[in-house]
């Protein structure tokens, strides 16, 4: 009965993100975001009027994809968390929890059924706007990203970090006031990160521990980082000194293992702890 | 090691058991920062039985009926509903409710809503009975609607529908009728009497007291928290009154008047008081003495102390001032 539960609240969910005039906000955005991308990429080799070298396209190619990457993961996480306040703090303000709650259902399955169809709505516009963005690139400039699916399961990553943030907040203050607190972190985080990159690469410890610490305490930079790095090009990161760590569209190393596990484990302890707070609460 | 025929008498004796009350609670209490809203709350419905809860704004109503379906956690207290506790989810199966905050997925359609909770219960339907219970709301036109257009009142149609589904064997109606028209609350009675044919205990919480009087065959009326009075309405409401206008009033007549109650006169108005257990047989058979010492009966009226006026008698008395 409880995963029975778990995927009826998913596939409601799912079904409500769609209906909602969010995924008409988000494919619009999204559309408006591939068509300036592709005119964009069209327009690089021209107007350099074809001088420049292999080296140096892949490095305007691999730089505008990760600047037009993080513009879909902004959509996608202004999306999400906007959807993840109204899908469940959103039904206790308006009552339509209780129909819902005094059916034979756990709490924690709903919970988990609505976190689990937010994630599959997120992971889905990323996988489809960005395989298309990939598709515009390649038809544009020829360029394929080295290890597509690995990034953009980071950046689904991303999207299931803000989200699970979104639904922490949503317990404790209004679906709106929890939408803008979720990406306002999001865009502090993404800021700590440059900071902390500029602080590495002119050696400044403190300035780099910035950006560690950020990247700890919300880890949807650090998989930005990791995603950036499966779409740049990878014989292009031998030839680029240290500087170019502080790029805030380049990222020279790779995702450790030992991040993504504390990714997860941070997605874990954020849903545990939304849900404590949605067991407790009286409707 | 169990011997065979034990399991199949354990059976026969649980099935001889009565079955347990459809709601059964004690001593709920719940208080919300520094304000007590139950304080030690108690009381039963019987299965079939209809029961209303009265009492004034803020008595804790609303939050006894979300305790008993495990919307809000009480403090202290336990809850069985039929016969499971209330903290198993697998109680609320055959238990409809509708919300006094009636609100559904708009972007569903009506018909989306009812085959929601249909998935929610786990049990098996009839695929025409959301349908059908789409029809007794007056809803059945509207199926494929989106609830986001409907109006408040077709919200607690809808309501009521989802209350219906998958064959409950409770029903608990929080304010059923306060956005419906007239009609609609004609409506709303005649599903309660229909209910209480079918043997569904209904939990009903509303402040037409009038309606409460119609259906109900108990009323628990709470006051600041706690159980003012609680019984079925003859008990609750004590002497019934029978109101006559009558020409060609004899002496003789007048004393067999007097032998069924008190009796008091206003011109030719006269009312009798009669016995809380008055049977359905004593005013017919008054009436027919009467006619037959020649009194020309105009107008048989019953009279009795509404429960509107017990209901006050007993909140401006204070808690405790008469329980049952």
């Amino acid at each position: 009965m409880t995963v029975r539960t778990v995927l009826i609240f998913a596939a409601l969910t799912v079904q409500e993100a769609s209906r909602r005039r969010v995924l008409r906000s988000l494919a619009g955005l999204t559309i408006v975001l591939l068509a300036v991308s592709a005119f964009g990429f069209s327009r690089i080799d021209a107007e350099f009027d074809g001088e420049l070298t292999t080296g140096e396209a892949r490095l305007v190619a691999s730089t505008v994809l990760n600047l037009v990457m993080f513009g879909l993961s902004l959509i996608a996480a202004l999306g999400t968390a906007f959807l993840a306040g109204p899908v469940l703090a959103g039904e206790f303000e308006s009552g339509m929890a209780l129909a819902v709650l005094a059916r034979p259902v756990r709490r924690s399955a709903v919970l988990v059924g609505k976190w689990l169809g937010l994630v599959a709505f997120g992971s889905g516009f990323i996988t489809l706007a960005g395989l298309v963005q990939f598709l515009v690139v390649w038809a544009t400039v020829g360029y394929w990203p080295p290890d597509p699916v690995a990034g953009l399961a980071l950046l689904a990553a991303q999207t299931t970090v803000l989200l699970t943030l979104g639904l922490l907040l949503s317990t404790v203050i209004s679906p709106m006031a929890s939408g803008i607190v979720a990406v306002g972190l999001f865009g502090a985080t993404w800021i700590a990160g440059v900071v902390g990159s500029v602080g590495a690469a002119i050696g400044n410890d403190a300035v780099a521990r910035v950006g560690d610490a950020s990247r700890m305490l919300l880890p949807t930079d650090g998989l930005w980082r990791g995603a950036m790095n499966a779409f740049q090009d990878p014989g292009l990161l031998a030839t680029l000194s240290e500087e170019f760590n502080a790029h805030p569209f380049l990222s020279l190393s790779p995702l450790t293992g030992a991040y993504l596990a504390w990714a997860i484990l941070w997605i874990v302890l954020v849903l545990g702890l939304a849900g404590m707070a949605f067991l407790r609460r009286d409707l | 090691m169990i011997a065979g025929p034990a399991p199949a008498v354990a059976e026969e004796l649980l099935a001889a058991l009565p079955p347990s009350p459809a709601v059964w609670c004690s001593s709920l209490r719940k208080r919300y920062r520094r304000q007590v809203a139950v304080d030690g709350v108690s009381f039963t419905v019987g299965r079939g039985e209809v029961v209303g809860l009265l009492g004034p704004n803020g008595a804790g109503k609303t939050t006894v009926i979300k305790m008993l379906l495990g919307l809000v956690g009480p403090d202290a207290g336990d809850v069985l509903l039929l016969g499971r506790p209330a903290r198993d989810p697998r109680a609320r199966t055959r238990v409809g409710y509708l919300p006094e905050l009636f609100r559904y997925q708009p972007w569903l359609t009506a018909a989306e809503v009812l085959a929601l909770h249909v998935r929610l219960t786990g049990i098996s339907v009839p695929a025409e009975e959301p349908r059908e219970c789409l029809d007794v709301v007056g809803l059945a036109d509207r199926a494929g609607d989106r609830v986001g257009d409907f109006s408040k009142g077709m919200q607690q149609r809808l309501g009521l529908a989802v209350a219906l589904l998958a064959g409950p064997e409770l029903v608990i109606l929080d304010e059923p009728t306060s956005a419906l028209d007239p009609v609609g609350r004609a409506d709303v009675r005649d599903l309660l009497l229909s209910l209480r044919a079918r043997g569904v205990a209904v939990l009903l919480n509303s402040h037409l007291i009038g309606e409460v009087e119609r259906v109900c065959d108990r009323v628990v009326i709470l006051d600041k928290g706690r159980v003012a009075a609680s019984g079925t309405l003859a008990e609750l409401l004590g002497r019934r009154d029978v109101r006559l206008r009558l020409a060609g009033v004899s002496r003789a007549a007048e004393e067999l008047l007097a032998a069924a109650g008190p009796l008091t006169r206003d011109g030719d108005w006269f009312t009798v008081g009669l016995p809380a257990d008055e049977d359905a047989t004593t005013v017919p058979a008054l009436v027919d003495d009467l006619v037959a010492l020649g009194v020309r009966v105009h107008a048989v009226e019953p009279g009795r102390i509404s429960l509107e006026e017990r209901l006050l008698g007993i909140l401006r008395a204070g808690p405790g001032a008469d329980p049952r």
